[in-house]
């Protein structure tokens, strides 16, 4: 409508609905329009507001309803309600500046402008067989002052290192979540050291369909939706994609103690799983779990993915706890999973890339059993901890390791989708870096102030002989071969390699394996690495680069099984004579190029 | 907020100097007085060195006029960009479209020899 703001919100059991206007940044509204029951469709309310600058106005809702918890409703309607569709969202604009706890409205609802100029640029659709993918924390990459850019931790600085992923060979990034979330959710001192805690990692959204407005330089200028779409752009004219780790898991909002921001207040039995007396199913581990197959709850997950494909040209997703969609309103597996099923199938989704965490903290494991149709990859937790228990040296670990550089065909041989089902990776943003598995037997997670038993324990880890970092140089010699042994493991396998952020230049969290708290040199890539282990770094971009020239390592069928591109023929220490007995611990292979059913070209690539 | 426009031609070339702050309220204004200049010429400099803030929504009329431009076979050059504006600009993307100089005069001699 010229000129005029439709706004519009659904709810199943809100018996009535304002419409709340900020001036920007104010404490109190500018205006209150409580939306006429004429003006309601069904359970949607909706109304045209005229005169509106986009720029200085707040919005938000005030919703009546039930408060009766045992039935699952929550509505309180002195609370002022983000808008779940909201496109950006206001009130958090700079990075690590208190907020105001007193605000009735801390995160705020914003209108934006539409008109970003693309020019030709489209989303890349490379082959997902050919992606060497980069897992990236927006803020840690340029975050450290050795970083030397403009706008240290924001999208802008990312844009500043273009240049250094293209020479390293990365062809997709995926980003750890950029949906706006609040750093101080949950913000606590640290018992040991004092220092502030933080929601630094962003696995916890408070809207879906806007971009963290304080990873964007521009965020005070309210232009951070221009800033993550030029930088898309930016990647794309670089031949780089662009992922995004998405978490429909759980909101924000917390349990039943956590803050009414959005959803818990427009409609908590419909967006919510809830045991039969109303409480929160904490499937995810994070107090709630998003209500994902409820049919509104899943048309809003559809929605905001196309969103993201098709206004910011975003390559493909990355879902976290991915088994949590598939299940059911009352917690239960679904065996046919409408919501995955959706996505799978969706013509706007149709040539991005959905990569599944296939496990939830329900107790979920489904790596290899994942409902794929066809569509779904899988972060292959199963490749990580035997790549890891290989390289320890665990006994009886080479026929494991055959499966492994395969692309594990034991899990995904029978589903048809063929090697790109596995997204291998040794480390990534959970858990050790690539440098800390050879340089730590054991988690140092004091630092997280939970005494240590935060973080996973079995790491497969092996410290090279000394825990921690130490000045022998007969240590760091093993410990960078190690390094270079994982990842020389990983580039050389079938399927789809996965670096984790700094480990090609042997980036450390000092033995802690759950950083997601800090704010600090933890989490940031120290860029002096670059030069101290530049062998590192030129090791991790030979490998890709070698890769990139040998097809057969992308071919896109299991080797060896059916009509197929090539063979794979396995050696030992001697030729043609692999050890797969328990005490074994070295395995060679030589993959052969198959013409029209008979042995053609040799091509030995390892 | 209170905003002047002064229009000029030097050299058979449109001239637009603007003073004031540039936002959701002067916006509107602004964008009525120059869009119409680019209906004869598809050229146009903006003086810009009397505007030290333009939010969002100014930056928005640049790449309208831009594109205004552009479909004229014409350009938009930018003078005296204050700095904070001209790294939002970068930031963003809208920077690449606009011939940046420092002054009119300049404007003039790269618009020319283009």
């Amino acid at each position: 409508m010229p000129g005029g703001v439709n706004f519009a919100i659904c709810s199943r059991h809100a018996t009535s609905c304002t419409l709340v206007l900020f001036e920007k940044g104010a404490p109190a509204p500018l205006a209150e329009i409580p939306f006429p029951d004429s003006f309601r469709v069904g359970n949607t309310w909706c109304m045209v507001v005229f005169d509106i600058d986009y720029e200085r106005i707040e919005y938000g809702y005030r919703m009546d309803g039930p408060w009766d918890p045992a039935a699952g409703h929550r509505f309180d309607s002195s609370k002022i309600l983000l808008d779940p569709y909201a496109k950006a969202i206001g009130g958090r604009e700079v990075w690590g500046e208190p907020p105001d706890w007193n605000d009735p409205y801390p995160h705020r609802g914003r209108l934006i402008f539409e008109d970003f100029d693309w020019e030709d640029d489209r989303p890349l659709e490379k082959p997902l067989e050919d992606l060497v993918i980069y897992e990236l924390h927006t803020r840690s990459f340029t975050r450290h002052p050795s970083a030397e850019v403009k706008h240290p931790g924001t999208y802008a600085g990312l844009m500043t290192k273009i240049p250094y992923l293209k020479e390293l060979g990365v062809n997709c990034i995926e980003l750890m979540p950029i949906f706006e979330f609040d750093k101080f959710e949950n913000s606590r001192p640290n018992p040991v050291t004092g220092e502030t805690m933080y929601n630094c990692w962003g696995y916890s959204t408070v809207g879906f369909f806007a971009p963290k407005t304080g990873y964007a330089a521009t965020g005070p200028f309210g232009m951070q939706v221009d800033e993550l779409k030029n930088l898309v752009k930016e990647l794309h004219r670089n031949g780089i994609e662009v992922m995004l780790d998405v978490v429909f898991n759980h909101t924000a909002e917390g349990n039943e103690q956590g803050p009414t921001l959005s959803f818990r207040g427009i409609d908590n039995q419909t967006y919510y799983m809830l045991t039969p007396e109303g409480y929160y199913f904490n499937f995810s581990g994070c107090g709630n779990t998003l209500n994902c197959n409820n049919p509104v709850v899943r048309m809003m997950v559809l929605d905001c993915l196309r969103y993201w494909a098709a206004e910011y040209h975003i390559d493909g997703f990355r879902f976290d706890l991915a088994f949590i969609l598939g299940r059911d309103p009352w917690g239960t597996p679904l065996p046919n999973p409408p919501l995955l099923e959706s996505l799978a199938f969706d013509p706007i989704l149709a040539k991005c890339k959905l990569i599944a965490e296939a496990w939830d903290a329900g107790g979920l494991y489904q790596v290899g059993s994942f409902p794929a149709y066809g569509r779904w990859a899988e972060w292959n937790g199963k490749y990580r901890d035997d790549i890891r228990r290989f390289l320890k040296g665990d006994e009886g670990m080479v026929p494991v390791l055959a499966e492994c550089v395969q692309s594990s065909p034991d899990l995904y041989g029978w589903n048809k989708q063929g090697p790109t089902a596995s997204i291998n990776f040794i480390t990534c943003h959970d858990g050790f870096t690539l440098y800390d598995q050879f340089a730590y037997n054991d988690k140092h997670n004091e630092a997280n102030g939970e005494q240590n038993r935060d973080g996973g324990n079995d790491n497969h880890s092996w410290n090279c002989g000394v825990e921690g970092e130490m000045d022998d140089p007969e240590v760091n010699t093993l410990r960078k071969r190690m390094i270079k042994n994982a990842l020389a493991i990983l580039l050389m396998s079938h399927g789809v390699p996965m670096i984790l952020m700094g480990d090609e230049v042997g980036r450390t969290q000092r033995g802690n394996n759950n950083i997601y708290c800090h704010d600090n040199d933890l989490n940031w890539l120290d860029w002096t690495l670059l030069e101290r282990n530049a062998d590192l770094f030129n090791f991790t971009r030979q490998m890709i680069a070698l890769r990139k020239i040998h097809p057969l390592l992308r071919a896109r069928d299991f080797f060896g099984i059916g009509p197929t591109q090539a063979d794979i023929i396995w050696h030992g220490t001697q030729a043609w004579n692999a050890d797969w007995s328990p005490g074994s611990r070295a395995l060679a292979f030589m993959l052969r190029e198959c013409q029209a059913g008979q042995a053609g070209n040799t091509s030995p690539v390892l | 907020m209170a905003i002047k426009v002064e229009v000029s031609t030097q050299d058979e070339i449109t001239v637009v100097a603007v003073t004031g702050e540039v936002d959701g309220g002067s916006a509107p204004g602004l964008q009525a007085q120059i869009l119409p200049l680019l209906q004869q010429e598809g050229t146009l400099i903006l003086d810009l060195g009397g505007v030290p803030y333009m939010s969002s929504a100014g930056l928005r009329i640049l790449l309208l006029l831009y594109r205004q431009a552009v479909s004229r076979n014409g350009r938009v050059a930018l003078a005296g960009l204050e700095e904070t504006i001209k790294d939002t600009m970068a930031v963003t993307g809208f920077l690449k479209f606009f011939t940046v100089v420092d002054s009119v005069e300049q404007a003039l001699t790269t618009l020319k020899q283009a």
